[in-house]
């Protein structure tokens, strides 16, 4: 099962390669990781992308709370929560009608085209993994020359934080 | 009190009450070794390699209960310090390691002697630092200390570039008498909820079976297991980790389990149905296959990590805490209870359990004319009437040690469980004797082993250290020789030692005294006559058999009821179970 796991870490020099070395040293996956300081400076917010089975997940949280610089966890994907993640695309569009195909596409993902030239468009997609993989999978006639995802974030809906 | 980086550092290990400070001196710490001087609070110990200065402040935890105190330089300093540090983190002892390190300004500039150590370490501790302000140094050492002694305790690192101790650099000076981390608070108290569903499960149990772990050593649980086992009157088992948690020459216990453990100890974790696990971590080395692991059993389990619950073996009832606070509050509830134990049901399990004993599956073959390495053990137990302090390496001499010594106080069997590490043995003596320089201190060893930390004998006789070392000498890497034995079909691959040194040569020419020991008619007379030198330090090089076998064995991957059994042992009294 796929989990999202939101950390608050300690902002400190070494944090990061804390988790990461966690995920290889014990061999769980990690299929997306991204971090960046909170509204408080001392503290990281870092989101974790990961599958296993039950046991795996919760040995995961078990021993990413061991981690001395973790302060709290959260594990999105146990309640109702929002997941987002942005992807810029870049996509070759240098006849009429790969211009207007790729716009449409773009129109209907509700994308935003944020770069043009005469040959390029490049677009600006945000939403759940699932819906950037759709809007990959829909420009299959299309030449994709580059493609950049923020890895996912995400948070709790309701009342439920992750905060101290 | 202004003071020097160095100073900060050596003032705080005094005010953190440190008396034994293992090292050895190099480029990036040559400060603080300048600080060290002229001063006798904090005792410099002096060893020949970093990796004994590890294993030697471990063995001095792991004795006395307080935190070892290492100090090493950079590069070299610090990766030779690494297997030290791994030892300790396997079997959670509580060490702090200071490493020099690189000026900060150098840092990351491939500077001589410069290795990032906070991140070669940083998969074997409990938790680093990197001091990159003076400011911070003497909080950073607390915070070092206290996280490595509380909860589930470990080694931690911290890592002092050479500016951060300048001589020339000095900052008032204070200690903090405590320290807060919001991101670290361990559970001591268990959830009273559970402690209570424990209780009841146990009392309802019917073939139950008590096994416990290092944590109990650790957590200092002794007192409060004594009292919970003989309160209930249930059969105990403990991990190598454990021994000496109960008195082993009680009727309640039942030897070690695991890969080496008794045929009793074995066959009732097969068919119990209540377990209760105490500060163990179901390794591998005690499971077996786990399908098959207490097949009938409903598991209770109390351990202060809880990354340590259900990560092999899914427990029923587990418990958070501490292994003395919890067991404290079920021997409340014991007493409190207006159940007590299935009378009936338990006579008839200890009945069973009687006859798994009944085969005596420590026996050996007494009337060789080899000298049988159990037979040693048996000896030195006799000679320091269960009393010494037993530092073991790895192999097959430490488990004949940890089944034949028969430890009845905790805190006494020293070895390396988890990681398993050869060398471990001399210089953890050291430890221990520095911190107990009027008992007996023996380090039992094999050919092999010792030959990988040998040079500290020299460290020995420097500080006067009268360690016994006792080696099983077999001229092979016994425990890697019987696997081949086993299951190799007995191709003997490396596992033979030619060109062995002459140890009792070697000893003398180190200082010490040597006696080698070649007929069991020689064996008593000369482990008496090498004991009652109470202040020398003795090697005793002991030719042994070199085709014992440590028995019973567990192949690695088989069932507890599945063990292969030493030919001397009494034939089963239960004719339905198949011996391998």
């Amino acid at each position: 099962m796929r989990h999202i796991i939101s950390i608050l870490i300690e902002n400190e020099a070494g944090a990061l390669s804390r988790v990461a070395g966690l995920f290889s040293a014990r061999g769980y996956n990690i299929e997306s990781l991204t971090v960046a300081p909170t509204e408080d400076p001392t503290l990281s917010r870092m989101t974790i992308v990961t599958s296993g089975t039950e046991r795996i997940i919760e040995q995961i949280t078990k021993q990413l709370n061991k981690l001395v610089d973790v302060v709290k966890l959260l594990d999105l994907t146990e309640g109702p929560h929002i997941e987002r993640e942005m992807m810029l695309i870049k996509v070759k569009a240098s006849s009429m009608a790969q211009r207007e195909d790729v716009k449409r596409l773009a129109d209907i993902f509700r994308g935003h085209i944020i770069d043009v030239t005469t040959s390029t468009y490049t677009i600006e997609l945000t939403g759940a993994c699932a819906k950037l993989d759709s809007f990959i999978d829909a420009l299959a006639e299309h030449k994709i020359i580059e493609t950049v995802r923020s890895g996912v974030t995400g948070i709790a809906r309701g009342e439920k934080s992750l905060h101290l | 009190m202004e003071l020097s980086g160095g100073e900060i550092l050596v003032q705080c290990l005094k005010d953190e009450g440190v008396d034994f400070l293992f090292g050895y001196p190099g480029g990036a710490v040559l400060h603080i070794y300048d600080a060290l001087y002229n001063q006798e609070d904090v005792k410099h110990i002096l060893v020949r390699h970093e990796q004994a200065a590890t294993h030697a402040a471990d063995g001095y935890a792991r004795a006395t209960g307080k935190p070892g105190v290492v100090l090493v330089t950079s590069g070299p300093g610090a990766t030779n310090a690494v297997t030290g540090i791994a030892t300790a983190y396997m079997d959670s002892i509580p060490m702090v390691v200071i490493t020099g390190q690189v000026a900060t300004a150098n840092i990351g500039s491939d500077a001589f002697q410069e290795v990032d150590a906070v991140g070669i370490t940083r998969p074997c501790v409990k938790h680093n630092f990197l001091v990159k302000d003076i400011n911070d140094l003497a909080e950073t050492v607390k915070k070092a200390f206290y996280v490595a002694t509380t909860g589930r305790p470990g080694p931690v690192v911290v890592d002092v570039p050479k500016d951060i101790t300048d001589p020339n650099i000095k900052i008032p000076y204070h200690y903090p008498e405590s320290v807060q981390m919001r991101s670290y608070q361990p559970t001591l108290k268990g959830h009273s909820g559970q402690i209570k569903r424990a209780v009841e499960l146990l009392l309802s149990a019917k073939k139950p079976m008590i096994y416990t772990g290092g944590g109990v050593v650790l957590g200092k649980g002794s007192e409060e297991l004594r009292k919970f086992v003989r309160k209930l009157g249930y059969p105990i088992t403990s991990t190598l980790m454990g021994l000496g948690a109960y008195p082993s020459s009680d009727q309640l216990f039942l030897g070690m389990l695991g890969m080496h453990g008794t045929y009793e100890a074995n066959m009732a974790m097969h068919d119990c149905d209540v377990l209760i696990a105490i500060g163990a971590r179901f390794d591998d080395r005690v499971t077996g296959k786990i399908a098959e692991f207490c097949p009938d059993a409903k598991i209770i389990h109390i351990d202060i990590d809880p990354s340590s619950i259900s990560k092999t073996i899914t427990v029923d009832v587990p418990i958070v805490g501490s292994v003395p606070d919890v067991l404290q509050e079920m021997n409340g509830l014991l007493e409190s209870s207006k159940k007590s134990p299935d009378k009936k049901a338990i006579d008839a399990w200890w009945a069973e359990i009687n006859g798994w004993r009944g085969m005596k599956c420590l026996s050996y073959d007494r009337n060789s004319d080899k000298i049988k390495p159990q037979m040693v053990v048996e000896m030195i137990h006799e000679i320091t009437k269960g009393q010494a302090y037993v530092t073991s390496d790895v192999g097959q001499h430490q488990m004949w040690a940890a089944q034949y010594y028969g430890f009845d106080e905790p805190n006494r069997w020293i070895n390396s469980g988890g990681l398993g590490t050869m060398g471990f043995g001399l210089p953890a003596a050291m430890g221990v004797q520095f911190a107990f320089p009027e008992d007996t201190v023996i380090c039992v060893t094999g050919e092999g082993s010792i030959q990988m930390c040998i040079q500290e004998l020299s460290t020995c006789l420097q500080y006067g250290l009268p360690v016994k070392i006792v080696a099983l000498n077999n001229r092979y890497l016994g425990m890697v020789r019987q696997w081949q034995e086993f299951f190799y079909e007995n191709r003997y691959s490396h596992s033979y030692m030619e060109s062995l040194p002459d140890f009792v040569k070697l000893t003398e020419s180190y200082g010490h005294v040597g006696i080698r020991i070649e007929k069991p008619e020689d064996l008593r007379k000369e482990l008496e006559r090498g004991f009652a030198m109470k202040d020398r330090l003795v090697f005793f090089d002991i030719v042994t058999d070199q085709t014992e076998n440590v028995y019973p064995m567990i192949a690695q991957g088989k069932a507890h009821n599945d063990m292969h059994m030493s030919p001397y042992c009494e034939p089963p009294q239960d004719p339905e179970r198949e011996l391998s």
